[in-house]
C-alpha cells in the first residue's frame, strides 16, 4: 500500500495514471520525447526511429504472443505485407494517415488468412503453421515481380501530409512516435476491457474461458488479427524510414529476434515491449561497439557481427526463459518495491 | 510431363522420402520423449554434417572416424542441451520450451557461421555417386542410397526401442514419466537418451543431405520443410512420419517436375497449411484429449 | 414440485473407449433449490458436470435447460444462456487479479468495438464501469472479498481462491450455479462461510444451485435434494433424509459387506 494513494472513486481507481508522481513521470517523458531530435543528434535519432519502429511490431507480438499465448513465427512477414502495401500506396500518392492503417488492414487480414486454419488446434500446429505462413510469404515476396519487385525490392517515397514530405529521420522520427504512442495507448486500454482480458484468459485457462462464455476461435483470431495489423503499421513505417526494401528484410531471422525481443522485455505487458525494443536497437549497437573495438587486434571481425549477433539473441532467449521468464520488467519492477519500501527490507 | 519423365520424378521423390522420414524422425523422438517440438533439429543435423566435415578434411581422418567423431561430438552437444538447457525448463509450459528450442537453433546457427564461415563446403563423398540407370530412368546415387541408409537407421531404431529393454524404458518413461519413475526406471537418463539419439539421427541426416547438396549454415532450414513429414504424419507416429516421408517427398518431387527448382521451397509448407486445415492431427496420430 | 425441472438430464450415457462414465443418468434440477450430487471417488460426478458444461458429449441421452435442448450447443453458448460453474481445482486465471478475474464473468455482457477498446472512449468506458459497480455491489461486497481485489490471484490462500472462483461464476448473472466441490480442502469455519454463502443465494437471490460435494454434514443441511451416484450409475435420489438411510446408499459408501451389516442392524 502506498502512502497517500487515495482512492475515492472507482473511476480513479481504474485510470491509467492515477497519482500526481505517475502524471508527471509521463508529461516529462512526453516532452523528451518531443524534443529527442534537437538534442539527440541524427545518429541517435536515427536509433530512435528503428526503436520506435520495432516498439509497434513487438507490442504487435506481444499481444498474439504475451498476452493471448499463440506462438507466432510469422510477424517478419505479416510486416512485409504492410510495407509492400503502403508502398504501394505511396507511389499512388495516398497520404501515409491512410496509407499506414490501410497497410495495417491487409496485413491483418492476411493474419486471418493463416489464423483460420491453424487457431482451431493448440499452440504447437500454431507455431508450426505460422512458420509455414512466414516461408510461403517469402515466396511470394520474391516471386510476385510486379508488386513487390521481387529480389530487388522497391523503393518507397517518402511519408507525406499535404505538401509536406517526411525526408528526413528528424522528420520520420515524429510520424514514428505518435503511431507508437497511439498504438501503445490503444493496447493499454485493450486490456482494460473485457476484449483484453479475454485474451489473457485464454492464455492462462482456456477451459476456464470457455465455461465463462468466450469463444476460443473468435479471440484468439481477433488477436491475431490485431497483432497482424501493429505488424502491418510497423512495416509500412519501416518502408517509410529506409526508403528502400528487400525481402530480406523480412525473414525468419527477424520473426525470431521479436520473440526474444518480448521474452526479454517481458510477455504480456506494455512496458515489457518497450524495454523489449530498446533491447533490440541496442544490443545489436553495442556488439557492433564491441566487435569494431576487437578489430584493432583481429582485422577481419567484422564479418562476424551477423552470427555474432545472432548467437547473442539465442542466448538472451535462453538466458530469459530459464533465469527471468517475466523478462526485464520483472526486474524492474523487483528494483521499484526495493525503493519503494526502502530502507525497510520486506 | 510425360509419362517416364513422371516416373522418374515419382522415385526420385519416393527416394527421396527415406530422408525425410528419417529427420522426421528426429522430431517425434524428442516429441514422444519430451512433448517438445525440437526447432533446433535443422541445427543439430548442420552441426552433424560440420563436425563430420572438420574430421575429414581438417583433421584427416579416414571417413568412418570422422562420422564417428561428428555422433560423439553431437551426443556431448545433446547432453549438454537437455542438462543446461532443457532440465531446468521442466515444469515450465510446453510453449516455453518450444520458445527454448527456438532460441538454442539461433545459437547454434550463429555459432557455426562464426566458427566455420558461411560460404558453401564441399563434403566428403559419403555415399557412392554412380546414377542408377534403369532403362530411360536416371535416379542419381546418393538419392538412391539415402534412401537405404534412412531405412536402415529407422529399422534398427525401431528394433531397439521394441526390444531392448533401454529401448522399452523410454517408451515407458515417454508416455506416462510417473509411474515410470514408480517402477525404478531412471526417467531422467531416459530423457537424456532420448536427445542423444535425436542428435544423432539428425546428425546422420545432416551429414547425407550436405553430402548429396553442398555444406553450408543453411542446411539448417531443410529441418523446416521437414515438419510438414512431421505434422502430416502425426507428432507421435514412427510409421505416420515414414508413410508420410515417402508422399511429401514425392510431392515436392513432382512439383520439381511441374514447376521448377523453385517449388521445393514452397510444397512442404503448402502441405502444412493444407493439413492443418483438413486433419490437424495427422494420418496415424493420436488426438490430444485434456484432462479436465 | 409440480413446476418443470429448470434443469434436467435424461438418460445420459457417456462412454470413454471401454470406460463407462455415466451409464443412462437421469437427474432434474428444480428452480430455486439446492441439489447435492454425491458418490464414493470416481462415481462420474465430475464426468456429470462436464457433459452438463458441455466438455464431453454423451453418446446418448438430452440435456435440457429451460425447455431448450442444449445437447449440441457450444460450451461457451452454455455459459451465455445462464449456466455457470466452478472446478473441483481451482481454474482462475493466475496472470490476472481477483478484479480482473471476476470481471471476466461479465464477459458476454459487453458490447463494445475494438477500436472503441482500444480508445477506451464512449460505450467502452460506461459499461467498463458499470461492470464494476455491478461487481463490487453484488459480489464483492456479498462475498466479503474487497480487501484483497487488487491482489494477483496466485498469491491468495487456497480457500479464497476459491471464493474468488465462486466470485467469477456470480458475476455471470447465472440461471444456474454448478459448484464441483465448493468446499473442498477448506476447513471447518471457511467451509461454513462458504455453507452461508450458497444458502444466502438460494434464499435472497431465488439462485438455482447444483452441487458436488464430500462433505456429508454440509451437504445433509443445506441441501433440498439429494442424488446419489455410484458406477455412473444413478442409485439413489430424494431428500436428504431419504438419501441418508437409503440402503443401497450406505452399502456404496461403506462397502458391501460393511453396508449390508449397518443395514442389518437398523432394521432395513
Amino acid at each position: 500500500m502506498r502512502i497517500g494513494d487515495f482512492r475515492a472513486s472507482y473511476a480513479h481507481d481504474e485510470a491509467l495514471l492515477a497519482t500526481p508522481v505517475q502524471r508527471s513521470w509521463m508529461i516529462g517523458f512526453v516532452l523528451l520525447v518531443l524534443v529527442f531530435p534537437w538534442i539527440g543528434g541524427s545518429y541517435l535519432t536515427y536509433l530512435a526511429c528503428l526503436t520506435g519502429i520495432h516498439l509497434i511490431a513487438a507490442m504487435g507480438l506481444n499481444i498474439v504472443t504475451g498476452y493471448a499465448g499463440q506462438i507466432s513465427l510469422g510477424h517478419a512477414a505479416f510486416m512485409g505485407v504492410g510495407c509492400y502495401t503502403v508502398a504501394a500506396l505511396a507511389r499512388m500518392e495516398i497520404p501515409f494517415y491512410l496509407a499506414l492503417p490501410v497497410g495495417g488492414l491487409i496485413s491483418a487480414l492476411v493474419g486471418i488468412v493463416v489464423g483460420i486454419p491453424s487457431l482451431r488446434i493448440k499452440g504447437l500446429y500454431l507455431a508450426v503453421a505460422t512458420l509455414a505462413a512466414q516461408f510461403i510469404l517469402i515466396f511470394v515476396f520474391r516471386e510476385w515481380d510486379s508488386v513487390t519487385g521481387g529480389v530487388r525490392g522497391v523503393n518507397v517515397p517518402p511519408a507525406q501530409l499535404g505538401t509536406w514530405i517526411f525526408n528526413t529521420e528528424g522528420e520520420i522520427y515524429y510520424v514514428i512516435m505518435a503511431c507508437a504512442f497511439i498504438l501503445l495507448l490503444g493496447a493499454r486500454n485493450l486490456f482494460r476491457t473485457y476484449i483484453g482480458r479475454s485474451f489473457i484468459a485464454i492464455r492462462d485457462k482456456d477451459i476456464s474461458a470457455e465455461v465463462l462464455g468466450i469463444d476460443l476461435f473468435r479471440g484468439k483470431l481477433l488477436a491475431f488479427a490485431l497483432g497482424s495489423f501493429y505488424a502491418g503499421v510497423a512495416g509500412g513505417l519501416m518502408g517509410y524510414f529506409y526508403r528502400a526494401i528487400t525481402p530480406e528484410h523480412f525473414t525468419l531471422t527477424l520473426s525470431v529476434f521479436y520473440l526474444a525481443a518480448i521474452i526479454v522485455g517481458g510477455l504480456g505487458t506494455v512496458l515489457g515491449a518497450i524495454l523489449g525494443a530498446a533491447f533490440m536497437v541496442l544490443v545489436p549497437e553495442a556488439l557492433r561497439g564491441v566487435v569494431s573495438l576487437v578489430t584493432v587486434w583481429a582485422p577481419n571481425a567484422m564479418a562476424l557481427l551477423s552470427p555474432v549477433r545472432e548467437m547473442v539473441f539465442g542466448a538472451l532467449i535462453i538466458g530469459f526463459l530459464i533465469f527471468e521468464p517475466h523478462g526485464l520488467v520483472e526486474m524492474w519492477r523487483r528494483v521499484r518495491r526495493f525503493f519503494h519500501l526502502w530502507p525497510f527490507k520486506t | 510431363m510425360d509419362w517416364i519423365s513422371f516416373i522418374e520424378f515419382s522415385l526420385i521423390g519416393l527416394f527421396s522420402g527415406g530422408l525425410l522420414a528419417l529427420v522426421a524422425l528426429g522430431f517425434v523422438l524428442v516429441y514422444k520423449g519430451t512433448r517438445a517440438i525440437n526447432f533446433a533439429m535443422g541445427e543439430f543435423m548442420m552441426l552433424g554434417a560440420y563436425l563430420v566435415y572438420t574430421g575429414h578434411t581438417w583433421m584427416g581422418l579416414p571417413l568412418w572416424l570422422a562420422v564417428l567423431l561428428g555422433l560423439l561430438g553431437i551426443s556431448l552437444i545433446a547432453l549438454g542441451v537437455e542438462r543446461l538447457v532443457l532440465r531446468p525448463l521442466a515444469g515450465q509450459p510446453v510453449v516455453s520450451v518450444l520458445m527454448v528450442t527456438i532460441g538454442l537453433g539461433a545459437l547454434m546457427h550463429g555459432a557455426v557461421d562464426a566458427i566455420w564461415g558461411g560460404r558453401n563446403l564441399e563434403m566428403p563423398q559419403i555415399l557412392p555417386r554412380k546414377p542408377l540407370l534403369w532403362g530411360d530412368i536416371l535416379i542419381p546415387g546418393p538419392i538412391f542410397w539415402s534412401f537405404w541408409v534412412a531405412l536402415a537407421v529407422i529399422a534398427a531404431l525401431s528394433l531397439y526401442f521394441r526390444f531392448s529393454r533401454t529401448g522399452i524404458a523410454m517408451r515407458a518413461a515417454a508416455s506416462d514419466p510417473i509411474t515410470a519413475y514408480a517402477l525404478g526406471i531412471d526417467v531422467r537418463r531416459t530423457q537424456q537418451l532420448t536427445w542423444v539419439f535425436a542428435g544423432c539421427v539428425g546428425a546422420v541426416a545432416g551429414t547425407i543431405v550436405a553430402s548429396i547438396s553442398s555444406l553450408s549454415p543453411a542446411l539448417s532450414a531443410t529441418a523446416l520443410g521437414v515438419l510438414a513429414v512431421v505434422i502430416l504424419g502425426g507428432l507421435d507416429s514412427v510409421l505416420g512420419v515414414i508413410i508420410a516421408g515417402l508422399v511429401v517427398g514425392w510431392l515436392e518431387s513432382i512439383a520439381v517436375g511441374y514447376f521448377g527448382g523453385k517449388a521445393r521451397d514452397l510444397v512442404p509448407y503448402l502441405v502444412v497449411l493444407a493439413i492443418l486445415m483438413i486433419r490437424p492431427y495427422g494420418l496415424l496420430g493420436t488426438r490430444d484429449i485434456e484432462r479436465l | 414440485m409440480s413446476a418443470a425441472p429448470l434443469l434436467s438430464v435424461d438418460d445420459v450415457h457417456l462412454r470413454f473407449g471401454g470406460i463407462r462414465a455415466l451409464g443412462g443418468v437421469s437427474l432434474a434440477v428444480a428452480a430455486g433449490q439446492i441439489t447435492a450430487v454425491i458418490g464414493p471417488n470416481g462415481a462420474g460426478k465430475t464426468s456429470l458436470f462436464n457433459a452438463i458444461s458441455g466438455f464431453y458429449r454423451p453418446q446418448q441421452g438430452r440435456l435440457v435447460f429451460e425447455g431448450r435442448d442444449i445437447s449440441q450447443v457450444k460450451p461457451n453458448v452454455r455459459a451465455a444462456m445462464g449456466l455457470a460453474r466452478t472446478f473441483q481445482n481451482v481454474a482462475l486465471f493466475r496472470g490476472m487479479t481477483v478484479l480482473d478475474n471476476i470481471k471476466l464473468g461479465g464477459h458476454n455482457r459487453m458490447r463494445a468495438s475494438v477500436l472503441q477498446a482500444m480508445g477506451y472512449w464512449g460505450k467502452s468506458s460506461r459499461e467498463e464501469m458499470a461492470l464494476r459497480e455491478e461487481i463490487e455491489r453484488d459480489v464483492i461486497d456479498f462475498l466479503e472479498i474487497d480487501h484483497i481485489r487488487n491482489q494477483s490471484v496466485a498469491s491468495l490462500p487456497y480457500g479464497l481462491q476459491k471464493r474468488v472462483e465462486l466470485a467469477r461464476a456470480l458475476a455471470m448473472r447465472p440461471k444456474v450455479l454448478m459448484l464441483d466441490e465448493p468446499v473442498a480442502g477448506m476447513n471447518r469455519e471457511e467451509t461454513e462461510d462458504m455453507a452461508r454463502f450458497i444458502l444466502d443465494l438460494q434464499e435472497e437471490r431465488g439462485m438455482t444451485i447444483l452441487l458436488i460435494e464430500h462433505d456429508m454434514g454440509m451437504v445433509m443441511d443445506i441441501s433440498n435434494h439429494v442424488a446419489v451416484l455410484n458406477f455412473g450409475q444413478l442409485i439413489a435420489s430424494g431428500s436428504p433424509q431419504e438419501v441418508r438411510s437409503h440402503p443401497d446408499v450406505i452399502e456404496a459408501y461403506l462397502g458391501a459387506r460393511e453396508g449390508r451389516a449397518v443395514n442389518a442392524s437398523q432394521g432395513r
